[in-house]
């Protein structure tokens, strides 16, 4: 089963990532590409643009827009089961809780459909 | 909505982390038995307690240490621990070496017969139940205890470390031929429940990235991962509405996967900037000139009888000739391939006769074709085979 685990951050804190948290999550990315579940990554740059549809008008708006919630990242992940990418979530959300105080997100799970 | 079943939690933990623990207490042991009962017993301890005390900060160093001690305790027991300090102490110091790969090595060890190392790599790299085991190939749930239980005694002679480098090509043989041979057995079998044959070659796709993260410089390591990422591509494509076979020629390649095929090449380069392409990685190429054609009539027909060539040079087999002689007879034409179909001792093959139907029809030999379709058609014993030879007959 694939799944696609994006990282969203709700809340930001004075300070900077800390090293060690960078650290952490890329040794968190090689034990997960070593164990064939990580198949692939990637940062998102800020600058975000939007197409919308909102009652018949399509609107097209660029970038970047200063919210509090910002899409931080995404990974794919091959795994067995639902419990296995909620795992390696687990993981990767515990390191930014115990290494970046004040700062807040979520990930979020989703199966992807293969045909 | 709601809290995940812990128990599912720590079914997946088992997963991520299991190989690992069993690796680890397998070295400090030397008994492959004994560290994956451990193994399970901290498993079994884990299903116990983390319900109620929460799953530890680091899961699988709790259930390494947990292993470690209940392994100490059943040497206890057995009155042989200190005598296993001894041993251990005698030893000469341990090189510095990846526990999972020695794991790895061990199970793939050829003292161990090939369906024994077929079990044993399912149940301690993949943490599959010889339940599942049973399942995944057809087999009584009793065979396949029986296969793990004679590799285990057949393990217990042999040392759990890497291969010494003049040893290191033929051992590195049997394990990516034991990956192969488990992908294989999902991917080609016709009968048995879809979904379990696909979680076969799964687990063989996981077990060849793992081994090329744990051996970056092994080209032939990236070579099967290669391979088996982009035949993975093709699982869904493979297979029509009805659960008929869809040939390679017909399939529907929006539906071929693009990320495992992208994974694919990337690996296939690894595997050529790392030495000079292997029977698997030059399969991983063949596999490649598919991958890159947007459309059949796209294929680039003479590098893949040239990749045959190579391939027949480096593992020769009436096989690889028969395949050589489709990728000629598309390159040169008809004429070409039956050249090289007509010499080869495939008598009583199904396929050397569909592909002569093909290149004979192709040259305008309709009733030759005819009647090695029909030949195809009696040979095999595959019944959606027999039906796709017989309509081409008609045809």
């Amino acid at each position: 089963m694939r799944y696609l685990i994006t990282l969203t951050r709700t809340a930001q804190p004075e300070t900077p990532p800390p090293a060690e948290l960078m650290s952490a999550i890329m040794q968190l990315g090689r034990e997960a590409t070593e164990s064939g579940a990580l198949v692939d990554q990637s940062g998102l740059l800020a600058k975000t643009a939007e197409v919308e549809v909102v009652g018949g008008k399509l609107t097209v708006t660029d970038g970047p827009f200063a919210e509090a919630k910002e899409l931080i990242s995404y990974a794919i992940y091959e795994v067995r089961d639902e419990a296995e990418a909620i795992e390696w979530a687990n993981r990767f959300m515990r390191l930014h809780r115990d290494m970046w105080p004040g700062w807040e997100g979520v990930s979020q799970v989703h199966p992807l459909m293969t045909f | 909505m709601g809290l995940p079943d812990p128990i599912r939690t720590i079914e997946a933990v088992w997963r991520i982390e299991s190989a690992k623990v069993i690796a680890t207490v397998a070295r400090m042991t030397g008994d492959i038995g004994l560290a994956e009962e451990s193994a399970q017993d901290a498993f079994l301890l884990a299903v116990e307690t983390w319900p109620h005390e929460g799953v530890p900060e680091n899961p699988g160093g709790w259930l390494t240490t947990t292993a470690k001690r209940k392994a100490i305790d059943q040497l206890r027991r057995q009155g042989v621990y200190e005598e296993k300090l001894r041993e251990l102490a005698q030893q000469p110091p341990a090189r510095p070496e990846p526990e999972l790969l020695t794991l790895i090595f061990t199970a793939c060890h050829p003292d161990v017969a090939v369906e024994g190392r077929l079990a044993l790599t399912l149940r301690l790299l993949g943490g599959l139940t010889t339940a599942e085991i049973a399942r995944a190939f057809l087999v009584p749930e009793p065979t396949v205890g029986q296969r793990i239980y004679r590799a285990k005694a057949a393990l217990r002679k042999v040392p759990i470390e890497l291969p010494p480098a003049e040893e290191l090509p033929a051992r590195l043989a049997s394990v990516l031929e034991v990956i192969y041979l488990i992908f294989n057995e999902g991917y080609s079998a016709t009968s048995g429940d879809s979904w379990t044959r696909n979680d076969l070659c799964f687990e063989a796709l996981r077990l060849s990235r793992v081994l090329a993260a744990l051996m970056p410089t092994s080209s032939e390591a990236s070579g099967l991962q290669a391979l088996l990422e982009i035949q993975s591509s093709r699982l869904n494509a493979r297979i029509g509405p009805g659960g008929e076979p869809v040939l390679l020629a017909d399939q529907d390649r929006t539906r071929w996967d693009r990320l495992l095929i992208r994974r694919g090449l990337e690996a296939l380069t690894r595997a050529e900037s790392t030495g000079v392409l292997g029977p698997y990685g030059l399969q991983a190429a063949i596999a490649a000139v598919h991958a890159r054609a947007g459309v059949f009539a796209d294929t680039d027909w003479a590098r893949m009888a040239a990749l045959y060539q190579l391939l027949a040079h480096v593992a020769p087999s009436p096989i690889v000739e028969l395949n050589r002689a489709v990728a000629v007879g598309m390159a040169e034409g008809p004429e070409a391939g039956l050249k090289i179909v007509d010499g080869l001792p495939l008598e009583g093959n199904p396929h050397l006769s569909a592909v002569r139907g093909d290149l004979l029809e192709r040259s305008g030999r309709v009733e030759e074709a005819r009647a090695a379709f029909l030949k195809a058609a009696e040979l095999t014993r595959n019944v959606q085979e027999k039906a796709l030879y017989e309509q081409r007959a008609r045809a």
